[in-house]
């Protein structure tokens, strides 16, 4: 294992695309023949991932195909009970001090927001860098006030999460997760509970983060999101990966019959 | 902003509509204000000259009462009894400055804007109790050392409910987690102890302690009756707080364990910071409810010989120099638990109130 704690900064603007790296650097999470089940019920079977530095996946699927499951591995909110996922060098086992470690490296986005309702915006920011971190009150702030600039909230920080919007919510789930400074992000279904004027702010924030270079894991139904900053689609049913192709190749010219259909029916209108 | 010009109509407003609307809204609305009206200025009458228009205020001794209401005058010569019990006379002053010291901490949270509020209650909470561990029993820092034997009256009381209220709240919190963890030891041994002190009534956990705790420890260790008792009404009492605290952190949404997990707290800190902070908010009205009765329930101590506010109430009223005097004590004694009882549920309600951050998870 290599050592995940040196001092880490924002992800090196140098990693620009997946399709600019060198096939030999070792991908930030690998996912090695990982099944799952619930009870008796095998979620998710024999999945396998490599995910580089700064690559952006949008993993999409019917509901109840394992998707959200399977995101939710990667920070261990899930425990899988066979195969491998390495995140950062770490490989994610019972050691708790293990998951910790990935678990600051990770920043994970909910489709209900889950913002601690007791705080406020920018206490919600500051929590986990100053407990976790150890980062000084005012510098965690300063560092807080700088992510809610980016999502375009900054008038807000004062507010407690009950006074918001649904989108504005959103956005400061996003801009908490960062001021954690994460080296990669995992979305589940980030704008399913948004009404539809509020999506777009939302998707608006992410695109510019996938611009900014961070690796992204995203668990979405948003195809246009997809086309515009996927760098792979990967398309679950039934708790496995059935086909994971470039957004243009994976919109046009589907190769698996089950692809095939999912598109049919969520692009018929 | 346009302000409405338009008035609600004449009818709607002022004293006689309103009691129209809730007063003789039907017949049978009328009936029943009327009849209500009939039983109290009937019984509130007589009431109120008991309790002040025939009563005697002033005076000494039995002899005084001559009127045909109430005999303050018992109360107030066995005031001193009521309040400090059998504690000496020239060493009252000690339990004076608890007092000052409790009013001082407490009052101000009733006063929105007091300046240092915060401050004053968490004095209340760890100052003051450390204050009272050298003040009131003695023995060091050449204070006169006063057994707890001569402890009684209402300061007993305090004192009872005050250690109960203050260690069963942060033991109960721990049975709580306990009883929801993952680790199937911890859950076992915090279920038993919750269930096993929660089946036992009162009176046999006091009786226990007192009778029965000497038996099982080593020769040479022991501590004095009221120790023993506060222990047992302590853990009595956390049984019962754990699970309210229960109540509450089930109803925190796993969405917000997940959300403090994904962030990197570890267990304590989420729990700290995220969970309990919402959990103990959510049930307030029953942490409240449990005091309440907690503060109640101290009087049962009277079966194990300590003479607390009730105790030394009905010690007097027996005494032949005094005639009937049962009932002026008794009111007394309710008046005393009524005073504390009320003020810790508008406390309450204060703290929902102020801590309410217009949320629905």
């Amino acid at each position: 294992m290599g050592n995940p704690m040196t001092e880490q900064s924002q992800t090196p603007e140098t990693v620009s695309s997946p399709q600019g790296v060198a096939g030999d650097s070792s991908p930030i999470i690998k996912v090695e023949g990982m099944h799952k089940w619930y009870g008796d019920f095998h979620v998710l079977r024999d999945l396998n991932l490599d995910v580089k530095q700064g690559e952006r996946i949008v993993i999409c699927g019917p509901s109840g195909s394992g998707k959200s499951t399977f995101i939710r591995c990667i920070n261990r909110l899930e425990e899988h009970q066979q195969g491998k996922i390495i995140v950062d060098n770490v490989e994610l086992t019972d050691d708790i001090r293990q998951i910790d470690t990935v678990r600051r490296e990770v920043g994970m986005v909910f489709q209900h927001f889950n913002l601690f309702p007791h705080l406020t915006v920018l206490e919600n920011c500051c929590l986990s860098p100053m407990w976790v971190r150890k980062i000084p009150r005012k510098e965690a702030e300063a560092t807080a006030m700088e992510y809610l600039e980016r999502v375009k909230i900054p008038d807000q920080a004062h507010k407690f999460p009950g006074q918001l919007s649904g989108g504005q919510q959103q956005r400061v789930a996003i801009a908490r997760a960062l001021c954690m400074k994460p080296k990669i992000m995992l979305f589940d279904e980030p704008t399913s509970a948004l009404d539809p004027e509020m999506i777009k702010e939302v998707l608006d924030v992410m695109i510019e983060l996938a611009g900014s270079g961070m690796t992204m894991l995203c668990v979405t139904h948003e195809m246009g999101f997809a086309k515009t900053v996927a760098d792979r689609v990967i398309f679950m049913d039934a708790g496995e990966i059935v086909e994971e192709a470039p957004p243009h190749e994976f919109f046009t010219n589907p190769q698996e019959p089950r692809t095939q259909k999912f598109l049919k029916q969520i692009l018929q209108h | 902003m346009t302000e409405s010009t338009m008035k609600p109509p004449k009818k709607t407003l002022g004293p006689v509509a309103w009691m129209r609307e809730h007063l003789f809204s039907s017949w049978y609305n009328t009936l029943l204000t009327l009849l209500i009206g009939y039983v109290l200025v009937t019984s509130l009458g007589p009431l109120l000259s008991w309790l002040f228009f025939d009563a005697n205020f002033a005076g000494t001794g039995p002899e005084s009462c001559t009127g045909a209401g109430a005999c303050w005058v018992f109360v107030s010569e066995r005031l001193n009894f009521f309040i400090y019990g059998f504690y000496p006379d020239d060493q009252q002053w000690r339990v004076d400055v608890m007092f000052i010291l409790l009013a001082v901490a407490f009052v101000p949270q009733f006063i929105e804007g007091f300046p240092g509020r915060k401050w004053l209650g968490i004095f209340g909470m760890t100052g003051l109790p450390l204050i009272g561990y050298f003040l009131i029993p003695g023995g060091s820092f050449g204070l006169e050392e006063v057994p707890s034997t001569k402890w009684g009256g209402l300061m007993l009381t305090l004192i009872l409910a005050y250690i109960g209220i203050l260690a069963s709240l942060p033991i109960g919190t721990l049975l709580a987690l306990g009883r929801r963890s993952d680790m199937p030891i911890i859950r076992g041994l915090c279920v038993v102890f919750i269930e096993v002190w929660r089946a036992v009534p009162l009176i046999t956990v006091l009786f226990m302690a007192s009778v029965m705790l000497p038996l099982f420890l080593p020769e040479g260790v022991n501590f004095e009756k009221l120790s023993r008792a506060l222990i047992g009404i302590t853990l009595w009492q956390s049984a019962y707080m754990a699970e309210v605290i229960r109540g509450g952190l089930q109803a925190i949404p796993r969405g917000q364990y997940e959300a403090a997990d994904a962030l990197g707290l570890g267990y304590w800190k989420k729990m700290g910071l995220v969970i309990l902070p919402q959990a103990l908010k959510l049930v307030i009205p029953g942490i409240v409810n449990t005091f309440i009765s907690l503060f109640k329930d101290t009087t049962l101590v009277l079966i194990i010989g300590l003479f607390d506010v009730l105790g030394a109430v009905q010690s007097t009223i027996t005494d032949p120099a005094w005639q009937n005097v049962a009932s002026e004590g008794y009111v007394f004694v309710a008046f005393c638990f009524w005073v504390f009882c009320f003020g810790m549920s508008r406390y309450s309600q204060n703290l929902e109130r102020k801590l309410d951050t217009g949320h629905k998870t």
